[in-house]
């Protein structure tokens, strides 16, 4: 891979953006790439807007993403996908959490989120994450777990599963392993 | 154990291995989002560890000071807070520089270009060097925030002199791979003993004066030092090309210049300085010497540009300098941003960022915690239901309940810095002559942190205000840290918790205008209170005591 891989996690702060973020960076490291990340803490992070970064390659300088040049676009939340397709082009990959919380200051509607987004880039996925990861797994913490997934199933991420597995296993604590790991493979069932 | 390691690493968690792999004995913090990490993870490192002692001070000036003390003791130390921290320190700080350290010290700031999560100023601590003559050391990623903190103490030890090791958010919550060595600590905590030495340690004139002198040949000394350092050093230099232009830049601004460049295909040399204080004139000389024009890549303040200007005067008088003609002064800068100024500094045609697709912006509101609910929507929601809003003239302070500030509260008439609303409060109830009620709020971190001369002076010159404590047992905005009232120190050992209302009596409010209500379980009652203790015409105090819902929730794991 020459050019450096670039993805955007957003959502609202308490969603488990930075769980993503580290295995994310921890898959690529495995996999012998450079890596940066950038992510924010404190208080305007509590149920606020919030966004993540994860580049890797062959050389990695700047941890900030460029608007118009990320690869990937995990949108936790769905009104957060908006800022998210901020750093996207017609190429770029949007997958969303159908998922909504009120954000306290003008709300979008699904039908809205989704026809700007088409506008965006030809790949653009809704993907019902936070209600499969509760019917089939009884939480929805691991709905970026499961997003990650999607991605992985559908080649939308240029890492291997066995690495994803291992990044779990390396940034988790034990007890956590197997219900991500079920997530992750849940994914498989929705490929299309 | 000295294996070498490589894995990936946050900046804060790089700066902690750095320090520990420097040896370090004796951690003072105070916590402040970008640095709250670095206190946390010592915590965990200190609990049952007689090589490490930490403490979570009580406020910056107080961690400063204890690392004065240890110093001087012979300890090798380090303090850690956020920019607005250093404000609070610095009536310390200036006389430690003076005086110079004994064993290492070094002093983590982290400073938040953005206001990411910061109210306050957009702070800029670099200004630090020239008021207090600190070295300053910048890293720009995670590996040079475990190098720069090893060579900060050794520039400590061989100069004995603090040392400041700056970083901004992009570099504290920045992750990266880092290489580096694990050893276990050859020092003990205990080894530490004051050895009286007046001439050293007293600050007063006229030995102040010498001291001033000694401080300025040190620094000399140092910038000889930073001109030999291999951390300025120059990238993408070809010496086949002769280029008639070049970039200086420091921290994560320059990981974006050279992204920048590389987005936009342009070859210019970049110096990059590791050191910000005391600059290394010479390399900066031969480097802008051949040049006819330069750009100064920097976050907020021109300082540097105006320190290259200075040079340039006498090395090179015809050099255009570019910086914050093109740059902007506030806000963090991006790689976008640098490319389009480069592309001007080498007179190519513009370069083109990509055009960010025009979407709807939406913009999710922080807001107190809803699962499990914090116990400030009550304190608010009594408060809307017990006072006048459009007469009494609220005051805000620094913490969770800040958020009172924004929807769907927006209650606070002002907000200022740690401690700050009291103090306000007061100065406008003196102003109004008492026709005015200023209610201010303050958490009981800052109320120990900054609360308590602000209400003895509140309560001495007979103040009206009514101030309500949110007592939920902790610093919660910054990560949970321990505080006096809770009973537990930063090494996770239990201590006699202080209670706030001893305090508030102690500092002369009299019996019958203090109250300790919980808002939760008596909301009513609350309310009665503050509609009781705003019709008073003396300083008051409701205590509103709840523990935060989160603390709670996880203390029944
Ligand atoms: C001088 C200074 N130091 C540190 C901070 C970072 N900071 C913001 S809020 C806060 C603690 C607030 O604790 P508390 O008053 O108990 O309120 P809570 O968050 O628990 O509601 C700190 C330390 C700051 N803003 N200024």
């Amino acid at each position: 891979m020459d050019k450096t891989f670039n993805i955007v996690i957003c959502g609202v702060g308490g969603q488990g953006l930075v769980t993503l973020l580290n295995v994310l960076a921890r898959a690529a490291f495995i996999e012998g790439y450079d890596v940066k990340t950038s992510e924010l803490h404190g208080l305007s992070q509590r149920g606020g807007s919030v966004e993540a970064y994860v580049r890797f390659g062959r050389r990695v300088w700047s941890p900030i993403i460029s608007k118009g040049t990320a690869d990937l676009v995990i949108a936790l939340e769905e009104q957060e996908a908006l800022n998210g397709a901020r750093f996207a082009g017609k190429k770029s990959v949007i997958l969303i959490n159908r998922f909504q919380t009120p954000t306290l200051s003008g709300d979008a509607s699904f039908e809205q989120i989704r026809q700007e987004l088409t506008k965006v880039s030809e790949k653009v996925f809704f993907v019902g994450a936070s209600e499969i990861c509760q019917k089939e797994l009884g939480v929805e913490v691991v709905s970026g777990i499961y997003l990650l997934g999607y991605a992985l199933h559908n080649n939308y991420l240029p890492l291997k599963k066995e690495n994803v597995i291992e990044a779990i296993k390396k940034t988790m604590p034990e007890k956590f392993w197997e219900l991500n790991i079920k997530a992750l493979e849940l994914a498989k069932q929705s490929t299309k | 154990m000295n294996d070498s390691q490589k894995t990936i690493l946050m900046g804060n968690e790089a700066i902690v291995k750095g320090a520990m792999a420097a040896g370090v004995q004796f951690v003072a913090c105070y916590p402040g989002t970008p640095s709250s990490e670095i206190g946390i993870l010592f915590s965990q490192i200190a609990t049952n560890n007689d090589r490490l002692y930490f403490e979570f001070s009580t406020n910056e000036k107080l961690a400063m000071e204890a690392v004065v003390g240890a110093s001087f003791s012979g300890l090798r130390c380090l303090a850690a807070m956020k920019s607005f921290g250093v404000n609070v320190a610095l009536d310390s700080l200036l006389p430690f520089v003076y005086t110079g350290s004994k064993g290492p010290a070094v002093i983590v700031v982290a400073d938040d270009p953005s206001c990411h999560s910061s109210a306050q100023s957009e702070e800029n601590s670099r200004g630090f060097g020239q008021l207090a003559h600190i070295p300053i050391l910048e890293p720009s990623n995670a590996q040079e925030c475990f190098d720069f903190t090893c060579l900060a103490f050794e520039i400590s030890e061989k100069f004995n002199i603090p040392v400041m090791v700056r970083i901004t958010t992009r570099v504290a919550h920045q992750r990266g791979i880092v290489e580096f060595k694990v050893q276990s600590s050859k020092y003990k905590v205990s080894e530490g003993e004051f050895v009286k030495d007046k001439n050293r340690f007293v600050t007063m004139p006229p030995r102040v004066l010498e001291m001033h002198q000694e401080l300025l040949d040190k620094i000399g000394k140092i910038r000889e030092f930073a001109t030999q350092s291999e951390i300025n050093k120059i990238y993408r230099e070809d010496p086949s090309v002769n280029s008639n232009a070049g970039i200086i830049t420091s921290g994560v601004s320059f990981l974006h210049t050279m992204e920048a460049l590389e987005m936009a295909g342009l070859d210019i040399p970049v110096l990059k300085l590791g050191f910000f204080y005391p600059l290394p004139e010479q390399k900066i000389r031969d480097f802008i010497r051949p040049l006819e024009k330069v750009l100064i890549v920097e976050e907020l303040d021109p300082y540097l540009e105006k320190e290259v200007a200075a040079i340039a005067k006498d090395e090179n008088c015809r050099l255009k300098i570019f910086g914050k003609n093109i740059l902007p002064e506030v806000g963090e800068l991006n790689p976008a941003l640098i490319a389009k100024a480069a592309a001007e500094l080498a007179g190519v045609s513009g370069y083109e960022a990509p055009e960010p697709p025009e979407l709807s912006s939406v913009k999710h509101v922080a807001r107190f915690c809803t699962v499990p609910a914090c116990p400030y929507w009550r304190v608010f929601a009594a408060v809307k239901k017990a006072i006048p809003e459009n007469k009494a003239v609220f005051g805000g302070d620094i913490g969770c309940y800040m958020l009172g500030a924004g929807p769907p509260h927006n209650l606070y008439d002002f907000l200022f810095s740690m401690g700050s609303g009291i103090g306000i409060a007061h100065g406008i109830s003196k102003a109004a002559g008492g026709r005015q009620k200023p209610v201010a709020f303050i958490g009981d971190g800052t109320f120990f942190h900054a609360g308590l001369p602000a209400l003895l002076n509140a309560v001495y010159n007979k103040s009206n205000i009514l101030l309500v404590i949110l007592d939920n047992r902790i610093t919660a905005m910054t990560g949970h840290q321990p505080n006096p009232g809770m009973g537990k120190t930063g090494e996770g050992e239990s201590s006699p918790e202080v209670k706030i209302e001893n305090i508030v009596l102690a500092l002369g409010v009299k019996p019958e205008n203090m109250k300790v209500v919980d808002p939760v379980d008596d909301f009513e009652g609350t309310v009665k209170a503050l509609q009781e203790f705003y019709q008073k015409n003396e300083v008051s105090v409701i205590v509103a005591r709840r523990i935060c819902a989160l603390l709670e929730k996880r203390a029944k794991r």
